[in-house]
């Protein structure tokens, strides 16, 4: 959790954007992003509403095709290959999770069954196997249960073991958030991207997920890129800060160089009158 | 309800999610008796289901009724089938019923002398795997250019495709497929030495591949597979992102509805020992998805139970008029055993909706004796118990006609009045229903049948949205 600046990528970065642009028609939505996430390395994506955050997520999962420059993610350290334009789910395989800015939960699933449902890419069953309950279907269901409810103990008494067989609807806001989080470590990631996390938690539930942040990188080992708005969480958790504003990167550093960095002020307060006046 | 003091502390909107999650039952003793069966677990229920299924024609079921239970049987296989692609999936399919006409026709072609010059004569165990195979396959050809299609749009394409079956079956090769004189002396199910001739031998095998299809479906819901289905339902872009992939999926759950209605489809085929183009027409996917709607989408039990439900009500009505009054009176008498409440009321309800019949009766018979000339048009035990009752003018067309305008104001009527107005109005209500029934709606039951399964989808939607034995599902806007 320290605020030093560290070098970005460090040795062998788990994700690395190389000069990322995508555009909608003639709207740029990304502009030449470079952004490495080095192992166990918690990246914040900072940046006023429209800024592109979300559209970097997407563009990482598979939802866009990038119009130019490559992402190569690291599943191993040292074996990057480029993961552009690949399908959703073979992302999500590789090892790239993430949660949504919406929540979007199965919501009418057990909150058991969502977690259960994201081990889909890591195990073979097929139907007529879990029909017939052939050995392979019974080991892989055992240890996806297993796992779902590793992943849900690591959320303690939050998700205790009597919401596991409620629908997911049923959860509070807060534990719904949590609940996309323990889906997504399911899937056994490597990266994990977190998209606005305390968005809607009040000030005691926002703290928590600072905390969190910092045990996921420690206990389950894994590389984060988050998107908040909460600055509580972006200076308590993160080991390095990127702001973006129209589609450009415009800051990166510590949390403190950059929320003091003219630009990114300007970005979210404009220009400050006497500048402006400065400049006719 | 305490809190756990195990849990963490809670705020009231924890506590509002704790009970929000309570199952829904049916109301009154059909939900204590819904709880009893879920305390035995779902493969004992379901084993009595079928010995309870095996064991009716015992009690003298026969004939018709035999006829009755085979058709709803059959509706009831391709309702659980369809379930997993509307139900599990999400996916509105339209063209469902083709898959099911896929089925008749590849039986009937590869189990009599429509194929070359002696036909072909497939042993059972031989053309089943064969036809649901090659259904499996028409499902994937299917589901290939639909699977992008999402909501209306693919609902309207399988619909397109759906119809594309019936013109197909009518208009292509007509010495092979038959045109619209369909395929005729079509093989009994035969297979090692054993031949299906009767039609009790037909409702009992269509009784075990039912149950035995509802328990492999039981075992895949809840499943690697079937958890993929219900979570592309529930939100594709949230399971594509959590490994799951989508168009695949979606896919497999195509493939897997169509083997379940092509199963279907040999079994109707060797029944009948005919099939033509019309058997698999619309009316017969608005008879599954009635069912499946009335059961509750998404219930493998639900969707049974609603398919018999319907078609019994559907088929029974057309097929035996004589017995439409029992099931009329049965259903009205059931309906309000189970939602009229306090019992002081139900009491009161039924004491004055009686009396009021012999009250009006008697008043009718003194002032002309031809307002009750007609007598009761139900046959049997109810004809007679009601004869006392219920008044019949010698000649009841036009007077059963405005009655049953009046009918639809005063049932409109009853749902706007509350509390003890709506009582009040309950016993004319009742007692009217009675007179259209008995004037008009026993004689015609090709339209009565129809409105009965319309009116009971309405009742439906008004008491519980989710279908019989359905769970209440929360809708989230992307």
């Amino acid at each position: 959790m320290s605020a030093e600046p560290e070098p970005p990528g460090g040795a062998a970065p788990v994700l690395e954007l190389d000069q990322l642009s995508l555009s909608f028609g003639g709207l740029r939505a990304l502009s030449e992003l470079d952004l490495q996430v080095g192992e166990r390395e918690v990246v914040s994506v900072i940046g006023p509403n429209g800024a592109g955050k979300t559209t970097v997520f997407n563009v990482i999962t598979g939802v866009y095709e990038p119009s130019e420059g490559d992402v190569r993610f690291a599943a191993q350290p040292g074996s990057a290959e480029s993961i552009a334009g690949r399908p959703p789910h073979v992302i999500a395989r590789l090892g790239v999770a993430r949660t949504f800015q919406t929540l979007r939960l199965f919501m009418n699933m057990s909150v058991l069954e969502n977690v259960m449902a994201a081990t889909y890419g890591g195990t073979k069953a097929m139907p007529w196997e879990s029909v017939l309950r052939l050995p392979r279907a019974r080991r892989e269901e055992r240890e996806a249960r297993a796992l779902a409810e590793d992943v849900l103990s690591f959320f303690g008494q939050r998700l205790a073991g009597y919401r596991w067989d409620q629908p997911a609807y049923s959860l509070s806001y807060a534990n719904r958030r949590r609940l996309e989080i323990a889906r997504a470590l399911a899937t056994k990631p490597k990266l994990l991207l977190l998209d606005e996390p305390a968005a809607g938690m009040n000030p005691a539930e926002t703290h928590e997920i600072t905390e969190l942040i910092g045990r996921l990188c420690d206990e389950r080992e894994v590389a984060i890129l988050v998107i908040e708005h909460d600055m509580h969480v972006v200076s308590g958790c993160s080991d390095r800060v990127v702001a973006l504003d129209h589609g450009v990167k415009i800051a990166e550093g510590s949390f403190d160089a950059v929320s003091n960095h003219p630009a990114v002020v300007e970005a979210y307060m404009g220009r400050h009158p006497e500048a402006l006046a400065g400049e006719e | 309800m305490s809190i756990d003091p195990q849990g963490p502390e809670v705020g009231a909107d924890e506590w509002v999610a704790r009970q929000a999650h309570r199952r829904e039952y049916l109301p009154s003793w059909l939900g204590r008796a819904q709880k009893a069966g879920e305390r035995v677990g779902w493969w004992p229920r379901l084993a009595i289901a079928g010995l309870v299924g095996l064991a009716l024609p015992l009690l003298g079921l026969g004939g018709f009724q035999l006829q009755v239970g085979i058709d709803a049987l059959v509706i009831a296989l391709l309702a659980v089938g369809l379930n997993i692609v509307v139900g599990w999936a999400g996916l509105l399919d339209l063209g469902y019923v083709a898959f099911f006409g896929f089925g008749a026709y590849g039986y009937a072609l590869l189990s009599s002398s429509q194929l070359g010059a002696n036909g072909i004569h497939l042993p059972y165990w031989l053309s089943l795997p064969i036809v649901m195979i090659g259904a499996a396959l028409l499902g994937l050809a299917v589901g290939l250019p639909s699977r992008r299609l999402l909501g209306d749009y693919l609902a309207i394409v399988t619909l397109f495709l759906g119809e594309a079956f019936v013109e197909f079956t009518n208009n292509v090769a007509p010495s092979k497929l038959g045109g619209p004189n369909g395929i005729t002396a079509i093989d009994p199910i035969r297979s090692f030495g054993v031949v299906l001739t009767t039609n009790e031998s037909y409702y009992f095998l269509l009784v075990i591949v039912v149950v035995l299809t509802m328990a492999v479906l039981r075992l895949l819901e809840y499943s690697r597979t079937g958890r993929a289905w219900r979570a592309v339902r529930e939100d594709p872009p949230a399971a594509a992102a959590m490994t799951i992939p989508v168009n695949r999926v979606k896919l497999s759950a195509f493939a897997c509805g169509a083997m379940v209605a092509a199963l279907a489809g040999t079994i109707f085929a060797a029944q009948q020992a005919s099939v033509f183009p019309t058997d698999f027409d619309t009316p017969i996917l608005i008879l599954i998805y009635a069912g499946l709607i009335l059961g509750g989408t998404g219930s493998i039990a639900g969707a049974a139970t609603g398919a018999l439900v319907v078609m019994v009500i559907y088929d029974g009505l057309l097929r035996s008029p004589a017995e439409a009054s029992l099931l009329f009176y049965g259903l009205g008498l059931l309906t309000l055993l189970v939602k009229l409440r306090p019992w002081r009321r139900l009491a009161a309800v039924l004491g004055a909706t009686v009396a009021l019949g012999y009250a009006v009766h008697a008043i009718a018979a003194a002032i002309s004796p031809s307002a009750v000339a007609g007598g009761p048009q139900s046959t049997g035990l109810i004809g007679d118990g009601l004869r006392d009752w219920i008044i019949v003018p010698a000649s009841p067309q036009t007077v059963g006609n405005v009655a049953f305008v009046v009918l639809i104001c005063l049932a409109i009527t009853l749902v706007q009045v509350k509390g003890r107005w709506r009582t009040i109005l309950l016993v004319p209500t009742i007692y009217l229903a009675a007179f259209v029934w008995e004037t008009r709606l026993v004689n015609e039951p090709s339209i009565t049948r129809q409105l009965m399964i319309g009116a009971i989808l309405i009742v439906m939607m008004i008491s519980r949205p989710q279908g019989l034995l359905g769970q209440r599902r929360v809708e989230v806007a992307q």
